[in-house]
């Protein structure tokens, strides 16, 4: 990296002369939350929807994604650098991380959102002869969509948010230039992070709420 | 398709001295000692107060419930040896809030079962246009509708059309009309009164209502925590000497046009 530009009073100049690393960082970026979000939603989703049948396993459930949440996230990182397999420096080890972080609003917003209908809707349902199956694929899941979409919005956001610290484990992204930033005392450096990832929150919150209203039924 | 069920004859509803508990320590009988027997076409309207067993024994119909105690037969077999499913989709079934899916259009609503059933597709769209002209609305104007844009009084009229889909022998109904406003309530008293004299199907109708008793059954069962206090005729009910049913007499002078 050029320090004369990082030493540079203009954050703007730094921003154009280093764009392509800057975009680069925020498809870096990018990856780490999709991948962690699909992975999150594949066992989010199929795990709300079973719990609504199975209530000891809804406890357990529940409570350990909760208590995922409540580590903060450096920490997370750390723990998880010495376990084997899922362990380790880089992308991997970030992507369970960030994995198990968005658990939880999805896995809440599902069983909420499953569990939250028309008590009369189901009842109808029953008394029409649906089995357990269509009731949960034809009635359940649809009218809960909405619900489980904004669970998976607020967990990507939090997942884009949180995906800056997984530089700390070399994952990359663009936190490495928010890690470098701060190391060097250079603003620009540290916006060169935020500002993209505050953009790609925006940008994601807002994609995912135009999709959320559109799945909103009554 | 009821071919089968359609040509059983005799009683299509045997209730031998049922009672249905809920806790098992101590038990709290919801129902007991019920025999009753509903043969084939008959409107039976179940009247009682809040908490008089009355939905419960619309659930212990159709296998939502199964007796603790006794049986009950539909069509000759008893509900314990039906497969719940093939028995309720061999009954209508329409509550108070008429409980249609909201993320389906009225016609998707009514062609649920036919759907299920897996009708040809202009099988199922002629049946409800057929279901939607029998309940009184136009099927240009409300198939393609969400329930949010119905009324309170279209919103049951599509429950009853849904409930109608699949050419049920029996039609189980919740009080359907009670949430409504009482001019509508009136209103599609009278029309399904009509519509049930002419479609000959075994129905039995749960209220509180002493008047839509009057004007819809063919038999009223008086049902007092848990037990039938008094079957009759809607012209005899009313001289029938019981307390309960003096209580639900006078319950109609002492507030004229406004029941409950």
């Amino acid at each position: 990296m050029n320090l004369a530009a990082i030493q540079s009073p203009s954050n703007w100049t730094f921003f154009t002369e280093h764009r392509a690393e800057i975009f680069s960082a925020t498809f870096d970026h990018l990856m780490l939350v999709v991948i962690a979000m699909a992975i999150a939603i594949l066992i989010g989703v199929p795990l709300g929807m079973l719990i609504v049948q199975r209530p000891a396993l809804r406890t357990i459930a529940l409570g350990i994604a909760s208590i995922f949440q409540t580590i903060p996230s450096l920490a997370l990182f750390g723990f998880l650098i010495p376990i084997p397999f899922i362990g380790g420096i880089g992308k991997r080890t970030a992507i369970v991380a960030l994995v198990l972080y968005a658990l939880l609003p999805i896995l809440r917003n599902t069983y909420v959102g499953l569990t939250g209908i028309d008590p009369a809707v189901l009842e109808a349902a029953e008394a029409m002869g649906m089995t357990r199956a269509q009731i949960l694929w034809r009635v359940r899941f649809p009218l809960a969509l909405a619900i489980i979409l904004a669970g998976i919005r607020t967990a990507t956001i939090i997942t884009i948010g949180v995906a800056t610290i997984a530089a700390a484990i070399g994952a990359g992204g663009l936190g490495t230039f928010i890690f470098r930033g701060v190391a060097l005392v250079s603003d620009s450096l540290i916006l060169a992070g935020a500002i993209p990832a505050a953009l790609l929150a925006l940008l994601a919150d807002f994609l995912l709420g135009l999709l959320e209203r559109r799945l909103r039924v009554a | 398709m009821n071919t089968k069920t359609a040509s059983f004859s005799g009683n299509l509803i045997d209730f031998h001295d049922v009672a249905y508990y809920i806790n098992v320590i101590p038990a709290r009988a919801i129902v007991s000692g019920i025999s009753l027997t509903i043969p084939q076409g008959e409107t039976i309207v179940l009247l009682g107060r809040s908490g008089s067993g009355k939905t419960t024994l619309l659930k212990l119909i159709n296998g939502m419930l199964f007796p603790s105690e006794g049986q009950i037969r539909v069509q000759g077999r008893a509900t314990t040896d039906w497969d719940p499913i093939r028995l309720r989709r061999g009954i209508g079934y329409v509550i108070q809030e008429a409980g249609l899916f909201p993320h389906f259009t009225v016609a998707e609503n009514i062609a649920l079962l036919p759907t299920l059933e897996k009708w040809d597709a202009p099988r199922t769209a002629a049946r409800v246009d057929e279901m939607l002209q029998l309940v009184g609305l136009d099927p240009r104007e409300f198939a393609k509708r969400h329930p949010r844009e119905l009324s309170g009084g279209q919103r049951q009229r599509v429950g009853v059309a849904r409930a109608l889909a699949a050419d049920p022998p029996i039609l189980l109904m919740d009080e359907p009309f009670g949430a409504l406003d009482p001019v509508t309530r009136a209103e599609l008293q009278r029309e399904f009164s009509a519509l049930a004299r002419r479609l000959s199907k075994t129905i039995v109708f749960v209220t509180h209502d002493l008047r839509e008793a009057l004007l819809l059954a063919s038999r009223i069962v008086l049902l007092e925590t848990g037990r039938i206090v008094a079957t009759a005729k809607p012209k005899e009910f009313l001289l029938l000497d019981h307390p309960e049913v003096r209580a639900f007499t006078s319950s109609l002078s002492i507030a004229p046009g406004s029941p409950s």
